[in-house]
């Protein structure tokens, strides 16, 4: 009975053990990641399983055409794969005529499938505080390996 | 004996990570723009217990004081109080429009020392995914242990709730 105790209780220090090590690894080094809906199309199709590392969004090395994965501005739960469009100070045309100079520390983002995306269009720049990671490559499903970045 | 102090190191350290992540951590509160409740004295400076269990679904109510990610600095954590939630219309303090309506996902910020504070009355509202955590309670002095109650100044609060409590009475 007594040595049934233990075990259970090593078992459970075990799971807590690792349930924190992949805690870590998932938030600070590199992750994998199902992209669902139609928004990055061609690059990124809906159900695709992607790698997503959150080394460059940490240390601030986002460039022009990266696609990252960043909270949803206009709902916190969810969120949301876009291409980085414009840095800071860059001019993006929103309109026939109009632009809009990105702000400091916010990126704008756009999917693209331009036709069927909510992004920066949408909702304006967002801020780098909200960029959680940069999506690498596609790993499944097999036809689509690799085919971007 | 080295070789066990790793192994010690290599387990403790994700273990340590992952409860500052969940749980919450100590943190240091600079400047004066949440006089008085926070750094009352410019001598000594306060130390906060940041909750982040208490944010972990983003329900913020108003009256409280959260920390946030700067949207004018990513590498700056500032330390404000949530005036409006979403949907709330807020009198604003010198923004470039004298009223304004939260958007879904967002939150209005105030520092409590109205003008020496750069909060919404600054940048607008901020989105909710840029909030990190709870400040529950002063850790440190010794003098100033407490918790940090919800509270909303009266003249502050957001113009849909006051109509609201009109009505009511």
């Amino acid at each position: 009975m007594k040595s049934l105790t233990s075990k259970l209780i090593k078992t459970v220090g075990y799971i807590i053990q690792y349930g924190c090590v992949v805690h870590c690894v998932s938030k600070y080094l590199g992750d994998i990641v199902m992209c669902s809906g139609r928004s990055m199309e061609p690059t990124v199709y809906s159900d695709d399983i992607v790698f997503i590392e959150h080394l460059s969004p940490r240390f601030r090395y986002i460039s022009r055409g990266d696609v990252i994965i960043a909270k949803c501005p206009t709902n916190p739960k969810q969120y949301i794969c876009k291409r980085v469009v414009g840095l800071p100070g860059d001019k993006i045309k929103t309109g026939f005529t109009t632009s809009q100079t990105v702000p400091p520390a916010h990126v704008w983002l756009e999917g693209d499938n331009r036709e069927n995306s909510s992004d920066s269009r949408a909702y304006g720049p967002v801020p780098l505080g909200l960029i959680c990671s940069r999506a690498m490559f596609v790993i499944w499903p097999f036809k689509h390996i690799g085919s971007f970045v | 004996m080295v070789s066990n102090f790793i192994k010690s190191i290599i387990i403790g350290l994700p273990i340590g990570v992952t409860f500052l992540d969940l749980i919450g951590y100590v943190a240091r509160v600079d400047g004066i723009s949440m006089q008085p409740v926070l750094n009352p004295d410019k001598s000594q400076t306060d130390y906060v217990f940041l909750n982040r269990w208490a944010v972990r679904s983003l329900d913020i109510k108003r009256g409280e004081i959260i920390s946030l990610i700067s949207p004018k600095d990513p590498d700056q954590t500032i330390i404000k109080r949530v005036v409006g939630i979403p949907g709330d219309i807020i009198s604003t303090i010198g923004y470039k429009r004298e009223v304004v309506r939260i958007p879904e996902g967002h939150c209005w910020v105030e520092g409590d020392h109205t003008g020496h504070s750069v909060d919404s009355n600054h940048f607008g509202p901020v989105s909710l995914g840029l909030i990190t955590a709870k400040a529950s309670c002063i850790v440190w002095p010794p003098s100033r242990w407490q918790y940090i109650r919800s509270f909303l100044p009266e003249s502050r609060v957001p113009l849909n709730v006051i109509s609201q409590v009109m009505a009511s009475v």
